[in-house]
């Protein structure tokens, strides 16, 4: 390794000359910030949750560069806009790798960033802490790899086990479930393994369609629910789908007992506002609401400081979703360089294995693939919203935490019309 | 699923609806692409930057989103009438305005696009009106107000247009200005005025049907895409410079896609509806509805 | 299979001006070879990742020249063809034959029978008719491999990229090889086409399709032939992707940048020759590398718009127009 970069040395200037890159020379200074590199989706469809994790990373890079920085050296992003397009990772990593020489590299926001980094970090045998990433890890099984997604050792099941077992729980128990899902990678992964949670528990899968990317009108598929005459409804989808979906079943009435699921969308300040009462009673997934069973350390003054930058940027303006996540791993890697006392790669995913961590969203502590050692999502039922102010959803009550136990804040209301 | 009427009759009436706004927001490109022949492939987009300005004004003046987008039309038309002033110097003029028009139109929608998420950022944008939450039925029908007005917007405008079209003498003109622009030279027209008229009219129904769309769903800078496939396939189905031709295969269009959601799945819909586009394309080329 | 279409055009063609394709032949391989060699000293792994990609445009914006550019006929589902090439290679590795020559010639075979089928079935339309239509092709292939579940449907796929020895570096430099092999035989094949009765006749369509057809030349055969070789071209460039990505979902391959790119590149380089889609690549791809490690935010996609629109109010001809334009003023 420390070969192949002397090699590179040498060879910089015909790079320069290349004219593919104009590559800033990096001046050994004094004390050298510990670059952090990262791509990252600015622009494209998932740009909103992109800035989001962006602004609290820089949170935290101002916080530690404030106090003097890590192990007596500041640190310091290097990022770059991966457009929301998987096709442009691979540059952007060896960039970060080969020209740039960051110290420690992170993921991008979700699969599509994630999957076409990993080959090249196992290669260079890197840290690599993801954003967002469900079930990554399971190829390759990579021992460096650090999941920041609270689903769990069994990701693809542990996202629906809430949902399941809280159904399971309503008196009298439910027989039939209904489930909607969008074309792609997350929301089918995610209806598969709901299929196998609901195995033995005798409901009966009386609607089972994937609806695509492009859909304009959601009321023929609320009705095709409708008329299936389910229990119990899951849908799991991306946000504009998720207020199509959410309309769509308030017009047509949905009279089911218990509605919602693994929808993306609703863990989102703008869709909260915009849907407003509509989502009264929905039960829905979540990582972090503002319930007393949820009041971490730390997670209020982070919000304090993300929200007025989000209403600067025009980015999610509660930011319970992506920020707190985003700023866990920060915290985390925090630690860990403190702790290891230097930039070791496998010391320090020695320690992330080995340690347990305070951050905002609790314990973290992971797993031999680097998951969630234990799943912590919460499952959130939608309770008094009276108007689209985005305040009320600041206020403890209004997302009321269902499941895990430990996080309970209240219980289940069924009927969904009511 | 068993056969249910309900079920039959909601996704027929759906179908008509949602075609309705299909229909609004293909009539604007049927002026363009039929009538004047200028492939404006940034159309949808047009309609996405019409949502935009009537999110705006709507916000700020606390106005109906439907009142905002109508105060705003001639802004839309003025848009519009410069817009093909530049292009048409810039293209049409110079002759060879097929390749080079086309790209620049596909140029057009990648700027406008860009700069619209760089002015309001990824967020997706929604207005909230009392009545986009309520629907009223008939029977065993249902008819949420969200997908009414945009509709009864799309036959407010389609009846305006058909009527500008039939019986005043620009509007003639307008009508056959694609067909035989020297006929109008003879009787002391300049074609040029009529199509910067015209393309004003198109831009005008979509700021139109941009409002409409703010009804239906919440819009983002790429919202347009959605759509790009299916004004062209509505229009061409349609028989090009037909207005009603353009109605009647957009509520074929909305009819189609509901129906295969409803009874084959949501997932093959864009397949089936672009599939007889394609079928139409390779057996009747001129469209289902021309003359 | 694409000599055996093209041949029969060629014999004609290529008699005159033998010498100059020898010389051009050499030039071509002596620059692929210098590449190469250049890239494979400096040895970064960058280097080979961000040419790959500008290579890869090389490729596709050939293919739609010989479509677009020497027939007049616009493409706009350029980027169904490369994800069909795509999914051949993920079929093949999901079938046990990860072998990336054959999946490259599988591509080309499926690419070619596609854009065939595509000729057939829309070639009689005229110039924006077909546009359409080929828009309307890429969201009916797009919504069947979503639901296609054996090659990873919506939940895309994962393609391992397998371990190399010897003399090159690591695989990623392979997949450049593979590229730069690519660009340079679709390059020799455009001028084959551009130089050829075929070519000429393409012209005579481009110029006036119906004065063409009135005069003999057989316009749908002809432009069969470059919907076939165009799409055969553009699959083949879209083969290696999965091992570049290491994961492919439908809806990135079936972007809209490889269609707007795949145009936009022709236009800025000049559309009537061989050399003004490399140009247009070289340049735009180059650009759009650097442009996302620096500017890195959405000026970055602005600036490709900007520049599109630029070129074709400023120099509708492209690059090589104004290189010509200057060339020939003194004369």
């Amino acid at each position: 390794m420390t070969q192949r970069f002397g090699k590179l040395a040498v060879r910089a200037g015909i790079l320069a000359t290349m004219a593919l890159t104009a590559l800033p020379a990096v001046i050994a200074q004094a004390a050298e910030p510990i670059k952090i590199g990262f791509s990252m989706a600015l622009t494209g469809g998932l740009a909103g949750n992109g800035k989001a994790a962006l602004a609290a990373m820089q949170i935290w890079e101002e916080e530690v560069n404030a106090k003097g920085g890590l192990i007596g050296r500041p640190v310091q992003l290097v990022y770059y806009d991966d457009q929301s397009s998987g096709a442009t990772v691979p540059g952007i990593y060896t960039k970060l790798l080969d020209v740039d020489k960051v110290d420690i590299v992170m993921s991008g926001y979700s699969t599509a960033a994630i999957a076409p980094a990993l080959p090249i970090v196992i290669q260079r045998k890197m840290l690599f802490q993801t954003l967002l990433g469900f079930n990554m890890n399971s190829e390759y099984k990579y021992d460096r790899y650090f999941s920041m997604i609270p689903a769990g050792p069994d990701a693809i099941h542990n996202f629906t086990k809430g949902f399941v077992e809280t159904a399971m729980a309503l008196d009298p128990k439910p027989k039939s479930i209904a489930i909607v899902a969008l074309d792609a990678e997350f929301p089918k992964r995610a209806a598969d393994g709901l299929k196998d949670n609901l195995k033995n528990t005798g409901m009966k899968i009386v609607y089972d369609r994937s609806y695509p990317p492009s859909t304009v009108d959601f009321l023929p598929v609320m009705r095709a629910v409708q008329a299936a005459k389910p229990d119990i409804v899951y849908m799991v989808s991306y946000p504009v789908d998720s207020a199509g979906l959410v309309r769509a079943a308030r017009e047509v009435g949905l009279n089911a007992r218990m509605v919602g699921g693994g929808m993306v969308g609703p863990q989102l300040g703008t869709f909260k506002a915009a849907m407003g009462p509509a989502l009264n009673n929905m039960v829905i997934w979540d990582t972090y609401v503002p319930e007393k069973t949820l009041n971490f350390p730390g997670i209020d003054q982070l919000l304090a400081k993300y929200q007025p930058v989000a209403a600067k940027l025009g980015i999610d303006p509660l930011g319970f979703y992506v920020p707190p996540l985003a700023y866990t791993n920060m915290q985390i890697l925090e630690q860990a360089i403190t702790a290891v006392g230097k930039i070791d790669q496998g010391a320090l995913a020695d320690y992330m294995h080995k340690h347990t961590f305070k951050t905002v969203l609790g314990d973290v502590k992971f797993d031999k693939y680097g998951e969630w050692a234990e799943e912590r999502l919460i499952l959130v039922q939608y309770r008094g919203i009276k108007d689209n102010n985005i305040e009320q959803f600041k206020q403890p009550g209004t997302q009321v935490i269902l499941y895990p136990k430990q996080f309970k804040s209240g219980d289940i209301v069924t009927p969904f019309n009511k | 699923m068993e056969p249910d009427l309900g079920l039959l009759l909601n996704a027929i009436v759906s179908g008509l609806l949602l075609g309705g706004f299909y229909a609004l927001a293909t009539m604007g490109l049927t002026i363009a692409f039929g009538m004047l022949d200028v492939v404006n492939i940034a159309h949808p987009t047009f309609i996405i930057l019409g949502a935009f300005a009537t999110y705006l004004l709507s916000m700020q003046t606390g106005l109906d989103p439907v009142l905002a987008c109508i105060i705003l039309l001639p802004l839309f038309f003025l848009f519009g009438r410069y817009f093909y002033d530049l292009y048409y110097r810039l293209f049409e003029r110079r002759g060879d305005s097929a390749i080079s028009g086309l790209a620049f139109f596909f140029g057009i929608l990648f700027v406008f696009e860009v700069s619209l998420s760089m002015l309001f950022g990824p967020e997706q944008r929604q207005i909230d009106v009392p009545y986009a939450w309520t629907s009223f039925s008939i029977g065993l029908v249902d008819f949420p107000l969200r997908m009414v007005v945009p509709c009864l917007l799309a036959l407010a405008a389609f009846a305006a247009i058909t009527a500008f079209f039939r019986f005043t003498f620009i509007g003639r003109a307008v009508a056959a200005v694609g067909q035989d622009e020297e006929a109008l030279r003879f009787v002391g027209i300049n074609p040029l005025r009529i199509k910067r008229l015209a393309f004003g009219l198109s831009l005008l129904m979509a700021g139109l049907a941009g409002g409409g769309l703010l009804l239906i769903q919440p819009v983002d800078p790429w919202s347009g895409h959605t759509f790009i496939g299916r004004v062209f396939a509505i229009c061409i189905l349609g028989g090009l410079a037909s207005m009603r031709g353009t109605l009647v295969a957009a509520l074929l269009f909305g009819v189609l896609e509901n129906m295969t959601a409803t009874y084959i799945g949501p997932a093959w819909s864009p397949a089936v509806a672009f599939g007889l586009l394609l079928l139409t394309l390779a057996v009747r080329p001129q469209g289902l509805f021309a003359r | 299979m694409l000599s055996e279409v093209i041949s029969p055009h060629l014999a004609a063609g290529r008699n005159p001006a033998l010498a100059g394709a020898r010389r051009f032949y050499a030039g071509v391989a002596a620059v692929t070879l210098g590449i190469f060699l250049a890239f494979h000293w400096v040895g970064s792994e960058y280097l080979w990742f961000s040419s790959y990609v500008v290579l890869q445009y090389v490729v596709l914006a050939t293919a739609w020249n010989i479509l677009g550019g020497y027939a007049g006929y616009v493409n706009f589902g350029s980027a169904a063809f490369f994800a069909v090439g795509s999914y051949t290679t993920v079929l093949l590795y999901k079938l046990g034959i990860p072998s990336l020559p054959l999946m490259i010639l599988a591509a080309g075979g499926v690419s070619g029978l596609l854009g065939l089928g595509m000729g057939y079935l829309t070639l009689r339309l005229r110039g924006a008719y077909f546009s359409i239509a080929t828009l309307c092709l890429a969201v009916l292939l797009q919504t069947i491999i979503t639901n296609w579940d054996f090659l990873g449907g919506s939940r895309g796929a994962y393609i391992i990229r397998p371990d190399v020895s010897g003399f090159f570096a690591s695989y990623v430099e392979v997949l450049f090889a593979v590229i730069l092999g690519l660009a340079a035989g679709s390059v020799c094949l455009a001028r084959i086409i551009e130089k050829s009765k075929l070519g000429y006749g393409l012209a005579a369509i481009r110029d006036d399709e119906i004065a063409a057809e009135a005069s003999g030349v057989p316009t749908l055969r002809l432009k069969l032939v470059a919907t076939t070789v165009s799409g055969a071209l553009m699959g083949m460039a879209g083969a290696p992707m999965p091992y570049y990505a290491t994961f492919v979902e439908p809806a990135s391959a079936f972007g809209l940048s490889y269609a707007v790119n795949a145009m936009a590149m022709p236009l800025i380089g000049g559309l009537k020759t061989w050399l003004g889609p490399v140009i247009g690549a070289l340049i735009l791809g180059s650009v759009q590398q650097v442009a996302t490690v620096t500017i890195s935010s959405a000026l970055n996609l602005l600036l490709v718009g900007l520049l599109l629109i630029a070129f074709l109010i400023l120099a509708p001809q492209g690059i090589m127009g104004l290189l010509r334009r200057r060339g020939g003023r003194p004369s």
